[in-house]
């Protein structure tokens, strides 16, 4: 079926950068509770840049893919980047297929676009994005927040 | 492993079409054109005609508050509501006036734990039996659904009493061991599960209430699982209150019946208050009706009592005998086909003794999630997660697990396409088996 696409899978069986790791400025614990889904998500951040994010994912393929898909691709990268990628990534989620989704700006995580036809996992492709946005708004950052250039 | 005989199929093929024509969904396709494979309904069961058209002539041709007025609708409107509780009751072997109309399984429970907090704050009720206080004991199971659990856990937060269970052991039985030290002479309420909605276990409610009589504790069954699947006599089983809901047993959703002993019924403080439950009122207080009408506040479920008494009709035309033997042979097609495929762990005992039609199961290095998803994309309907019974899959290191459960309309022609479903889920996610 077209949801399980092979990124999803590697990603899942192979979760890049995953496991928890020091220093870090920021932990939070996010639960999705329909199904016990669960992760922990560290991250560390100098300045604009963030310089690790780490984490321990307990969940479906979906849920673990996009964990390292979201480390893949937001480790190193500056806050505007992280507010552009979150935004884009919650956009093609939620449309119910509407937005394709662009893959410059999201790449591996392009082939969750599939998820959006089914309101049920959206949840679990979005319980790592939403939990770095509430890792880094313990750090002050707002992850929603229109960038300023 | 446990060896069985295969049991015959209770239902015969003509007998088999008969029924599922009678639930209009099962007729219906999903994703690409799928016939629908329902095995979900350990979660809510499908509707048959009679139900669907009771409660539809409810509305067309009945509808008034019942036990208000005195117009001709109100009349008929009570009748028939009230004739829906002289049918739940003849369906588990109890009287009318020990039926008590609620909103589903929970709020029943949920009923019988906020009259005991009611006692124990001082809220009608003479009965000691009620009151609950720091060094009292509160009993209950690890394979609790969460209906079952969390109102005794809150009950336990605001008496003071202590909250303990038996504990599940690895073939997914209750280990009552050491039951004469879980059960003492402190114990005020043991609340157990008849059949569990993840290991299909049905709990030997006898041992349990024995004990339970020794030390003078109100026994509580969550009875979700059982009657919708098996004979169901409250009389035999000798427990104190017990809670179903109607929409796992062929019924509406939103209606679900407490049932208790009348002695129980009368001394117990009433939950919700307001209209319909009152015998006479003034500015300072109240007297109530008599059972069952002191624990019916407000405008009743009459609609979905009526669509209850519908399905408790065909049940009892099918024969609960034959219901019971259907899903049995169907629970042995499910476990040995699970005992073929080794790449699938079974969470439950894997024996067909004192077991129901709930079949849980994990497949190693896939997430129940993920299993479900695919076995959805050929149109097989089953439930994933934790099933409401969190503790139970942190005691089988599951995080989430995939339910099969069944109800009369299933066929064996199903459990295969089921089975067809998931021997396609170990290619898709790469698992060598």
């Amino acid at each position: 079926m077209d949801l399980y696409q092979e990124l999803i899978i590697d990603h899942s069986k192979r979760p890049i950068r995953m496991g928890l790791r020091e220093p870090f400025d920021a932990e939070v614990h996010h639960v999705n509770p329909t199904c016990g889904d669960e992760i922990t998500l560290r991250v560390d951040r100098d300045g604009e840049t963030l310089t690790d994010i780490s984490y321990d994912s307990l969940g479906c393929s979906i849920s673990v893919a996009s964990a390292s898909m979201l480390a893949e691709l937001l480790t190193g990268e500056d806050l505007d980047t992280a507010r552009h990628t979150y935004a884009a990534i919650r956009s093609m989620l939620t449309s119910k297929g509407e937005d394709p989704g662009d893959e410059d700006v999201i790449g591996d995580a392009i082939a969750l676009a599939g998820v959006a036809k089914y309101p049920a996992r959206v949840k679990c492709a979005l319980l790592s994005w939403m939990a770095l946005a509430e890792a880094l708004a313990k750090t002050g950052v707002n992850l929603s927040e229109e960038s300023h250039d | 492993m446990t060896v069985h005989a295969p049991a015959p199929i209770a239902f015969g093929d003509q007998e088999r079409a008969r029924i599922r024509a009678d639930f209009p969904i099962l007729g219906r396709t999903v994703r690409h054109g799928h016939p629908l494979i329902y095995l979900d309904s350990g979660a809510t069961s499908q509707k048959p005609y009679a139900v669907i058209d009771a409660e539809r002539d409810w509305y067309e041709r009945l509808n008034a508050a019942p036990h208000r007025g005195a117009h001709a609708l109100s009349e008929e409107g009570t009748e028939a509501y009230e004739a829906a509780r002289a049918t739940v009751a003849r369906f588990i072997g109890a009287r009318p006036s020990e039926i008590v109309f609620t909103k589903n399984a929970t709020e029943s429970i949920n009923l019988a734990a906020y009259a005991f907090s009611n006692s124990a704050a001082g809220g009608g009720g003479r009965d000691d039996r009620f009151r609950l206080g720091p060094g009292d004991e509160i009993v209950v199971t690890e394979m609790e659904h969460h209906a079952n659990l969390i109102p005794w856990q809150e009950l336990s937060k605001r008496t003071g009493a202590t909250l303990k269970w038996f504990s599940v052991d690895d073939d997914g039985r209750l280990d009552l061991s050491a039951i004469d030290d879980v059960i003492t002479e402190r114990t005020k309420v043991v609340a157990f599960v008849h059949a569990s909605n993840v290991l299909g276990t049905i709990n030997p409610v006898e041992v349990i209430v024995a004990r339970a009589r020794e030390v003078g504790a109100i026994v509580v069954l969550d009875a979700c699982q059982s009657v919708p699947h098996l004979p169901v006599d409250v009389t035999d089983l000798g427990v104190d209150l017990l809670a179903f809901s109607g929409h796992k047993m062929l019924g509406p959703m939103g209606v679900g019946v407490l049932w208790g002993k009348p002695e129980i019924l009368e001394q117990m403080p009433v939950f919700l208050t307001g209209g319909s439950m009152i015998e006479t009122v003034s500015m300072d207080g109240a007297t109530y009706a008599p059972v069952p009408q002191k624990f019916e506040a407000g405008v009743p479920n009459a609609a979905q009592a009526v669509g209850l008494a519908a399905a408790c009709d065909y049940l009892s035309n099918l024969g609960m005998d034959k219901v019971s033997a259907h899903e049995h042979a169907l629970t042995g097609i499910l476990l040995d086909g699970l005992r073929e495929r080794p790449w699938t762990r079974l969470i439950g005992p894997d024996s067909l003794e004192n077991r129901g039609g709930a079949v849980s199961f994990v497949v190693d290095g896939v997430h129940a999630h993920d299993v479900g998803q695919i076995l959805d994309d050929h149109g097989v309907a089953v439930r994933v997660g934790h099933h409401c019974a969190w503790p139970l899959h942190r005691r089988f290191r599951a995080a989430a697990t995939t339910r099969a459960s069944l109800a009369p309309y299933n066929t064996p022609e199903e459990i295969g396409a089921f089975f067809a479903a998931l021997d396609t889920v170990p290619g898709v996610f790469g698992i060598e088996v």
